[in-house]
């Protein structure tokens, strides 16, 4: 028998696919899939290093996406969601889906299938809050701009909405906790890594990158934000329900003027 | 501009249009073409919430708070001594645009106060539709205020560039109309929703043929009815509400527990509690009615008119049809999953989807995320004998309310507080 191994990937979800393809070509027994920077080697299994490659991971990708479309949505986001040990999990699931001729994805009292599903619905759940918390402020140059710090990693799924909905407008979507963000120049949304030691928070203090309109409108929402709260039915337990407290830092209605 | 002045008009205007409860901004199929600006297709969003809780997806406002008429129920009635505004068409459609482009909502709301006639009032309101649709290319989601009275021509043109329009009907019944706004008519109202409805139908129509058809109120149609301002019963309401939802193909009916904004001696005094928790029972009804597969008979009727306040309204009926009971998750049918309680239709379909696979028990339904307080004493699993079946009615809802944490069960509770 095979010694159980480990693979070594890149961190990127192509590179993901590339080492399930590895596994399902040579059979492998796996032990665990890891990203680089926090790869811990076992004491009784090999290590391999998978080279990316987007040719073997777009077959992984139409594979599964042929026998069902929600079980490669709900396998991506679970993935953005970032949580230890996910590789490994999805990786039960991809060996579930091709062993099985039933619709696995529908089979909730199936323990990974579950988990799986919950997962991708708290990512799909963080995407949904990102589009509706991101707070544009608009830069001298023209670009709006707006910081997120989401829990999972959600900017890639986020950017074909930006993009239907703002066709007009260059933006920039900054994920202040990953140092990457998504950029859109009137025609494409481009990926870009910044190396901005003064980013321009939602903070109370004013930049003098922004316009001097951006911190009158900024005014004017958080004074409608005010006047439309009916004080007389105030619940505050529902309010932080809705908007919870670590977004607040970010969101000008939230600032204390 | 001067952001001082819009900003002081901003406060009243927003304020005096707070009461409107409607705030959904879905349901559209406006999506954004050369590269304008925004996008309604599909979901809406809700960008932030008051601290009351209600969802900020549309900026809410009159255009202004001038009004002739003296409606009882209302803010901006003319007897009213408030300060009043009024916006200028091109500073509405800055604010929506500006707001919008910074990702703070998903369109504008507008409804205003009667100022000179019905028709001059809403060909205003038509002129900011207008103006963002053709000037600004904007393809946000814009919901207009019918105003009662208006006449029919403004009210198809209002459809062409709004994706909503509603009239609200405010009171629920014709006899507490006449009480509290004396200057207007049952007519008023339900005339400019009527040609409203039969544009869609004929769109609907069109569309299938013409495919260049202009598109009309995409949205549909929607209403508000005022809770607990006269003394309506639960059933009066929801028949009513019914009736708009068959008779206007009403896309939602709004149920708003009164805010007491007036001192009169027709209507609750100010400082009285608003009614939220009946308006909750409303929701939750309406609900029932429109996804559950409820007949609004089953639930109010004459031997049973207002809903209950201390269990929710599938509860409560459950209660009252023990007969009915208990129901085998593994083999009943989707209909009858539904009206067990603590089951949403979520449940129901994650249910029917694992059941293909092996028989559920118990535990299978937590990890799904059945409310198994209220749900057990109502279903049947596997492996699990039905060991509630000699319990009354009022044993199991004692059982139940014991073991919950209702939001609002303080409130009603009969124990008093130790220290307070």
């Amino acid at each position: 028998m095979n010694e159980a191994k480990i693979l070594i990937y890149d961190g990127s979800f192509n590179g993901y696919l590339t080492a399930v393809f590895q596994a399902f070509e040579q059979k492998l027994s796996i032990a665990d899939i890891q990203k680089e920077e926090n790869a811990q080697s076992g004491l009784f299994s090999d290590a391999e290093i998978i080279y990316t490659d987007v040719i073997k991971s777009k077959r992984v990708w139409n594979g599964i996406q042929k026998k069902n479309n929600t079980a490669i949505k709900n396998i991506y986001f679970a993935f953005l969601s970032e949580t230890k040990g996910i590789e490994l999990l999805l990786y039960r699931y991809i060996q579930k889906l091709f062993s099985k001729t039933e619709v696995l994805h529908l089979n909730f009292s199936d323990d990974i299938v579950l988990k799986v599903s919950q997962l991708a619905k708290s990512v799909g759940r963080e995407k949904h809050r990102m589009e509706a918390f991101v707070r544009f402020q608009l830069t001298k140059d023209d670009i709006y701009f707006a910081n997120i710090e989401p829990d999972f990693n959600v900017l890639p799924l986020i950017s074909k909405h930006f993009k239907g909905r703002y066709a007009d407008q260059q933006w920039l979507i900054y994920d202040v906790k990953r140092k990457y963000g998504i950029f859109y120049n009137l025609k494409t949304v481009e990926f870009i890594t910044l190396d901005m030691d003064d980013i321009h928070c939602n903070k109370t203090q004013k930049s003098n990158v922004f316009t001097d309109g951006e911190y009158e409108y900024q005014d004017l929402w958080n004074n409608y934000f005010k006047s439309t709260n009916i004080a007389s039915r105030v619940n505050l337990k529902l309010h932080t329900q809705h908007v919870p407290k670590r977004y607040w830092k970010y969101l000008s209605e939230k600032k204390a003027v | 501009m001067s952001f001082e002045r819009i900003k002081e008009k901003l406060n009243i205007l927003a304020d005096a249009a707070k009461y409107d409860v409607s705030c959904s901004s879905s349901g559209s199929n406006r999506s954004n073409k050369n590269k304008g600006l925004g996008d309604s297709t599909g979901m809406g969003i809700c960008h932030t919430y008051t601290e009351d809780g209600r969802c900020v997806s549309l900026l809410k406002i009159l255009l202004t708070n001038h009004c002739i008429f003296d409606c009882a129920y209302c803010v901006t009635r003319k007897s009213n001594d408030i300060k009043r505004a009024a916006f200028k068409i091109q500073e509405a459609v800055d604010l929506t645009i500006n707001f919008y482009r910074r990702n703070y909502i998903e369109g504008l709301f507008l409804s205003s106060g009667i100022f000179k006639s019905p028709d001059y009032t809403m060909e205003r309101l038509i002129a900011v539709a207008k103006k963002l649709r053709l000037e600004e290319n904007f393809n946000g989601y814009i919901h207009l205020k019918s105003i009662p009275g208006a006449s029919d021509e403004l009210m198809y043109e209002a459809g062409l560039y709004a994706d909503r329009l509603s009239v609200n009907i405010e009171v629920p019944t014709i006899s507490g109309l006449k009480l509290l706004a004396p200057d207007k008519k049952h007519e008023d109202f339900t005339k400019p929703m009527l040609k409203v409805k039969n544009e869609i139908l004929l769109y609907k129509a069109e569309k299938k043929i013409i495919k260049s058809t202009p598109i009309y109120a995409p949205a549909g149609q929607s209403t508000q009815m005022i809770i607990g301002a006269t003394g309506e019963s639960d059933k009066d309401i929801m028949y009513s509400a019914t009736h708009y939802y068959k008779k206007y193909n009403m896309k939602r009916v709004y149920y708003s527990g009164y805010v007491p904004v007036a001192e009169d001696s027709r209507l609750p005094a100010i400082g009285s509690q608003v009614p939220m928790l009946r308006e909750n029972r409303l929701y939750q009804t309406d609900w029932l009615l429109r996804f559950y597969g409820f007949n609004v008979k089953e639930i109010l009727n004459d031997t049973h008119p207002n809903l209950d306040i201390d269990v929710d309204p599938k509860l409560s009926w459950a209660l009252r049809n023990l007969a009915e009971f208990p129901i085998d998750i593994n083999t009943a049918e989707p209909r009858m999953l539904a009206r067990i309680p603590g089951l949403g239709m979520n449940s129901v379909y994650k249910i029917i989807n694992a059941r293909k696979y092996r028989k559920l028990s118990f535990d299978h339904l937590k990890k799904i995320g059945v409310a198994l307080n209220r749900a057990k004493y109502f279903m049947i699993c596997n492996g699990n004998d039905f060991t509630h079946k000699d319990l009354q009615a009022i044993q199991i809802k004692g059982l139940i309310l014991q073991n919950s944490q209702g939001k609002f069960r303080a409130n009603y509770s009969a124990q008093l507080s130790l220290f307070n």
